[in-house]
């Protein structure tokens, strides 16, 4: 079980509150008729599946109900940066070279 | 090889065993092999003695980052059935349980095949409506499955409760009768030891670390923490680390890798059997020969490669087993494991030729990718070895998510399986 941490409800509480939705920063394509089906595969199906550190959106379902993003260590399930949803994605290598220290 | 018989095992007992010999070689890589395989879990093994066995191909390495049947082959809860919703998916695990059937003899290894019945249980009326479109459908394949009344299924499976009174009533159940369990690590260690007396490297603690590519884009070769390999033709096996093997060739995979758990009692005497599961609470239960119970529980939300899972997953499992199985609710658990399973977006497999050339994926198991060994290997060989699929795991490409004709057996089951 994982703690969590809502950057909107400024609290951490356990995974079971939260929703995990997948990988972040995956934009739907502007223009759906002028996408390419290589385009629609990239944005339906293909993801990184980092070992390592991943960005991961998370949704406050029992608590605020808002989505927000996550950085996660995938191999030791450490939780490196929570932000809110629009925010850039920050540099995971920095983040990573943080961690290690 | 030495064959083992009842014959040899009398002449063993003279020496009190002490003389049968090693199942397989330890070998050194090569510096050049015709087939590389990564990934020496039961699909693998099995890839690479089909390929010895039926196309000739005997100049063949299985390479393996750690012990050879150590992953989700040795991980998971040994459930063997075929009664899939689509055509597509009943052939293929269908072909596997025509293999199974005769894979002790085959193998002249015992891997203890027990068709001792799987039966899904359904709680709801939805439920009960999509296991009878199940049989229906299975029936029409040439697939063994057949409904039963919540009397005949306590019958079928004595410890079952089907009083009205719990959370979820049993409202019947789909059972396949040619479905049980076999035993996972014989069958890592049958195929192991048929492969390498066709001749076979398998490689052991030996992790792959990058895939080489020519001028051509085709493959080249594998660098591994033993030097680099060459290879006309390689096959990634690699259930939870597809993705990440894929990554060194410069190929994207439609792949998410979860933890999945699975747990196991204290041995007590025959109590339970067959097997019995429920998707719509959870829970996936049998005994195993040595009488431990043998429970499988569901993944955790997000991607992990920990092999460790949360409690409240196998909590919520527990939970369920012991509504539906009062009798078993003072029974202590002995351990509990987590393997990495790779899922795909509609949760059928990838057996397929890949945009590179002479590299190949079998992957995306997702939870139930034992049951499929023997078959999953045959066509995987035939596909290496032919450089196109057998018609059976034709339809398994990963160009289907492009086509958009994909194999939703996600949709057909609601849960991950």
């Amino acid at each position: 079980m994982l703690l969590v941490y809502c950057p909107y409800c400024g609290v951490s509480r356990p995974e079971t509150e939260f929703s995990c939705r997948g990988e972040a920063h995956i934009a739907r394509p502007a223009d759906p008729s002028q996408t390419s089906d290589e385009d629609w595969v990239n944005f339906l199906y293909m993801r990184s599946n980092s070992k390592g550190v991943y960005v991961e959106r998370w949704r406050h379902i029992h608590g605020c109900g808002r989505f927000f993003n996550a950085v996660r260590n995938t191999v030791s399930d450490e939780f490196l940066k929570f932000y809110k949803t629009g925010e850039p994605m920050p540099d995971l290598e920095e983040l990573a070279k943080e961690a290690g220290k | 090889m030495k064959r083992y018989s009842f014959l040899e095992l009398a002449k063993n007992a003279f020496s009190a065993h002490q003389n049968w010999g090693r199942q397989w070689r330890s070998p050194e890589p090569k510096t050049e092999y015709d087939v590389v395989i990564v990934g020496a879990g039961g699909h693998g093994l099995a890839t690479a003695y089909y390929l010895a066995k039926e196309h000739g191909v005997r100049n063949v390495a299985v390479i393996e980052k750690g012990w050879l049947g150590g992953g989700n082959t040795g991980r998971n809860t040994t459930i063997v059935r075929s009664n899939y919703l689509w055509e597509e998916s009943a052939a293929l695990y269908n072909h596997a349980i025509g293999l199974w059937q005769g894979l002790s003899q085959e193998l002249n290894y015992n891997v203890m095949y027990s068709a001792r019945g799987v039966m899904m249980l359904a709680h709801t009326v939805h439920d009960v409506q999509v296991a009878q479109r199940h049989i229906h459908a299975n029936r029409l394949a040439g697939v063994q499955n057949e409904w039963l009344t919540p009397e005949k299924a306590k019958e079928y499976c004595p410890p079952l409760n089907i009083s009205k009174n719990i959370r979820y009533p049993v409202m019947g159940a789909a059972l396949q009768r040619v479905g049980g369990t076999a035993r996972h690590d014989a069958v890592a260690w049958g195929y192991a030891r048929g492969a390498d007396d066709l001749g076979v490297d398998i490689i052991q603690n030996c992790a792959v670390t990058g895939i080489r590519r020519g001028q051509d884009g085709a493959v080249e070769g594998v660098e591994t923490s033993k030097g680099f390999i060459k290879a006309k033709k390689i096959g990634v096996v690699a259930a939870g680390h597809t993705s990440t093997v894929m990554d060194m060739a410069g190929v994207r995979m439609p792949l998410e890798s979860f933890p999945l758990q699975a747990l196991v009692s204290e041995p007590v005497k025959p109590a339970f059997p067959c097997v019995v599961m429920s998707n719509t609470i959870h829970a996936y239960i049998s005994q195993s020969d040595k009488g431990e119970l043998v429970i499988g529980a569901g993944t955790d939300q997000f991607i992990s490669y920990s092999q460790t899972g949360g409690i409240h997953i196998s909590n919520h499992t527990i939970d369920a087993i012991c509504e539906l199985f009062p009798h078993f609710r003072r029974m202590r658990m002995l351990r509990n494991w987590g393997g990495i399973v790779d899922v795909t977006p509609d949760r059928s497999p990838i057996l397929s030729k890949t945009p590179v050339a002479g590299l190949y994926v079998n992957c995306g198991w997702g939870t139930g990718g034992f049951k499929a060994t023997p078959g999953s290997g045959h066509v995987f060989a035939h596909t290496i070895a032919k450089d196109e699929p057998n018609p059976i795991n034709a339809p398994f490409t990963i160009d289907r998510f492009r086509t958009g004709r994909l194999i939703d057996e996600a949709a057909a089951a609601a849960v991950a399986h």
